[in-house]
């Protein structure tokens, strides 16, 4: 692994690897004392185009506690309105002596230009590019995911994977980065997925995905699910004609009190509720949902320092005698 | 004409068909075959052996960028006909998308006038359809069509003509001058933000989609409107399966409908766009497989009546950033004839005398250049290209004569080498190699 820029082209072994290193991490978290000297020396940017406080601050703490150096560089705006260009940018890094670059961008696919030219040779982690993916966020996931199963089945996390394990994914799919990543890796690890969301918010094309998908999130729910993911919704979406209004929505694909109630009567809690923040309570999840004891919101904050500290320590000091995946050869399509 | 060079071609296949020898004198074909050695003018000719090469007449390319005025970064009138003449043309229309925009008799006559003066192709200069494109109001067509630049036909390139009031309008109007409108069929609203073809891809990638139905919509749209009104409509840059059923329809009904497709669209898919790399920008965007099986047949069976190049030059900055900030376009002068040898001739859709049509015939018709486009008869204009459809070679944007490195196809081994083009008798292409522009008494 030379670089993380999705999930769809992350194997089992990797991604099993990358959360059984991050238990360890997070065993850290729990000391007193929460650094190790892994990365001692080793510079990380934090290059945000866009802002983003809570994945800045995560990887942030992730590369401190394995003692890396933080430089974080904050490029609000596009490329093109800052005036100077992502290549620039990325030689000026390369020049300052990054050892790795951690990018968020609004633009679909600029940590792939990242890892595919010559303008840095840093390994690059995509922290969210456009309507892509963000990987970490996928692998934290995984991980909060991974910790309920196992449990649930009283049997030990490390080395296990999600196999057996239904996951709805419910909201604004078309626009979200987090969605994609969870799709290829929880089909890698095993978990079957339904995709839930009003059809404006779904892709055209998302016909094609490995996933089930559905329009009722009730039926949805009714038919079992181990846990359900909700996505954040900007209300403005509702200008674009995606949905008649909030009101609407949240009534048809919010995770309201009516929803938690009805889970209540059918479980004990073994079906768990999810949201990557940030969240806007009342309208794609109720408070309620967010605060109930199935609510994950705040160990998926947790785990995602630990995750990030895994892929940090695999990607900068991992073995990297690995043939790197084929960067020469030419994309499929001609 | 100042051509009192005569040239032998000896040995070469007019459009791939029995050996024959080329005599060409004083800017005409003044001999063919055995006529050719024995006539007066072949003693002092200048020979060119070309046995078994593919003798064509002159590409003509409905649709070239030359980015001339305005963006001289990207390209100039003298360096992208420098890229026509060895990409085996002898004319180019000129779209209007420069800055300032051709939409006066004084922009087109300019930029007729630099292709006088550069001599390497016919510079046909494309007249804006409406004022600086922004399609609201007319531009003043007829001062185009009368200008010496002798406008023929009339584009927004770039921007849909979308109103559909001032649609008709152009269409009805051009009919004074003979004109034709050519379309870039683009629904805008179906395009806000636009990135790549809307489909499985678009849906892995994150990027926004470009979906059939906004280029099927208009020309569905245009198509009746032409019949309406009894006008001469082209199709740009076609790329869908859908919009050549629409052609396909619309031509069994007798519309007056002409559609053409580029070279990268008869062979790169969407899948190219995995790699983000913008070089594979372009609108329209790269389709399925299953458009480019479908543009391939409709070319083949006369649906789609030419190629057209979209050569669409941009300077390096413009490519060298993330997807969504990259300019679209790519570069296609000294690319379209060996992908269409690659894609339609090798696979036996289409034969050379098809290629002839389709590349020089029939786009000389539409733009209705007189001299151009013409059978390899004698008496006729010297616009002849020759081919040697045996070579190969490896494409490398850095060796081309276009400003613009975008070429999608770099790295690619391709099939077919422009040897030698005629341009009116005056040879500007000769040994695979530029060789002089032809000089013009006026511009």
């Amino acid at each position: 692994m030379k670089h993380l820029l999705s999930t769809l082209d992350l194997s089992r072994a990797d991604a099993i690897r990358i959360l059984d290193i991050a238990e360890e991490m997070a065993a850290v978290g729990t000391r007193e004392v929460k650094k190790l000297p892994a990365l001692r020396g080793r510079t990380v940017v934090n290059l945000f185009f866009e802002d983003s406080t809570r994945t800045r601050i995560s990887f942030e703490a992730a590369a401190k506690r394995l003692s890396a150096d933080v430089i974080n560089f904050s490029a609000k705006g596009s490329s093109v309105s800052k005036g100077e260009s992502l290549k620039d940018t990325a030689q000026t890094l390369q020049a300052i002596g990054a050892d790795a670059v951690v990018i968020r961008h609004g633009a679909s696919g600029a940590p792939a230009r990242l890892a595919a030219t010559d303008w840095i040779d840093a390994p690059v982690v995509n922290a969210g590019d456009g309507t892509h993916e963000h990987p970490t966020q996928a692998l934290l996931d995984a991980f909060t995911l991974r910790t309920h199963w196992s449990a649930l089945h009283g049997h030990t996390s490390l080395g296990s994977d999600l196999s057996g394990m239904r996951v709805a994914i419910v909201g604004d799919i078309l626009h979200s980065r987090v969605a994609r990543s969870n799709l290829w890796l929880l089909r890698t690890l095993g978990a079957e997925v339904t995709m839930v969301a009003p059809p404006t918010l779904l892709p055209h094309g998302s016909h094609a995905w490995p996933c089930t998908i559905s329009y009722d999130l009730d039926a949805t729910l009714a038919s079992g699910t181990d846990a359900v993911m909700m996505l954040r919704v900007q209300g403005e979406r509702m200008h674009d004609s995606y949905f008649p209004n909030t009101r609407e929505y949240s009534r048809l694909w919010g995770f309201d009190d009516a929803r938690l109630a009805a889970l209540d009567a059918r479980d004990t809690g073994e079906t768990i509720i999810m949201h990557p923040g940030p969240m806007n309570r009342g309208l794609e999840i109720s408070s309620a949902a967010a605060d109930s004891p199935r609510s994950t919101v705040l160990a998926q904050v947790a785990n995602g320092v630990a995750v990030r500290m895994a892929v940090l320590y695999l990607l900068l000091s991992g073995d990297q005698q690995r043939p790197a995946p084929s960067d020469a050869t030419r994309p499929a399509g001609l | 004409m100042s051509t009192n060079t005569s040239y032998l071609i000896r040995g070469a296949k007019p459009l791939g068909n029995q050996e024959t020898d080329i005599l060409i004198h004083e800017g005409t074909i003044a001999a063919l075959g055995a006529d050719a050695a024995t006539h007066p003018a072949a003693a002092h000719a200048t020979v060119i052996e070309a046995a078994g090469q593919i003798a064509l007449p002159g590409m003509v390319d409905l649709h070239t960028h030359l980015r001339e005025p305005g963006r001289e970064d990207a390209e100039t009138v003298e360096t992208g006909t420098r890229a026509a003449a060895l990409g085996g043309f002898t004319a180019v229309h000129a779209m209007a998308n420069s800055n300032p925009v051709a939409d006066t008799a004084g922009v087109v006559e300019q930029v007729w006038s630099l292709g006088r003066r550069s001599g390497w192709v016919d510079v046909r200069p494309v007249g804006a359809v409406t004022v600086g494109l922004a399609g609201t109001q007319m531009s003043e067509i007829g001062a185009m069509a009368d200008s010496r630049a002798q406008v023929r036909v009339f584009s927004d390139d770039g921007i849909c003509v979308f109103d559909p009031l001032l649609m008709r309008r152009a269409l009805e109007y051009v009919k004074a001058f003979d004109g034709v409108v050519a379309q870039h069929a683009q629904e805008p609203r179906l395009t806000e933000g636009a990135q790549m073809n809307e489909g499985e891809v678009s849906a892995v990638l994150g990027l926004a989609g470009w979906p059939a139905v906004a280029e099927e919509s208009i020309i569905a749209r245009d198509v009746l409107l032409a019949e309406h009104v009894g006008s001469r409509l082209h199709i740009c840059h076609v790329s869908t399966a859908g919009s050549v059923e629409i052609i396909r329809w619309a031509k069994s009904r007798g519309v007056n409908v002409t559609a053409e497709v580029t070279p990268h669209h008869l062979l790169l898919t969407d899948e190219l766009v995995q790699s983000y790399d913008p070089v594979y920008k372009v609108n329209p965007p790269l389709r399925r497989a299953a458009d480019v099986a479908a543009l391939r047949a409709g070319l083949a069976d006369g649906t789609i009546d030419i190629i057209g190049t979209d050569h669409a030059p941009h300077p390096s900055e413009a490519k060298e950033c993330e997807w969504a900030a990259a300019a679209m376009g790519m570069t296609g002068l000294e690319t379209a004839l060996s992908v269409v040898q690659h894609t339609m001739v090798e696979t036996g859709m289409i034969t050379w005398a098809d290629f002839a049509r389709i590349t020089s015939t029939a786009p000389a018709a539409i733009g209705r250049v007189a001299d151009q486009g013409r059978e390899l008869a004698v008496g006729e204009p010297a616009n002849i290209t020759l081919v040697d459809a045996e070579a190969r070679w490896i494409v490398d944007p850095f060796a081309m004569a276009t400003k613009g490195r975008n070429s999608p196809f770099k790295g690619l081994e391709l099939p077919g080498k422009v040897t030698a083009v005629f341009f009116h008798g005056h040879p500007t292409v000769l040994g695979g190699k530029l060789a002089t522009p032809r000089v013009s008494e006026a511009f």
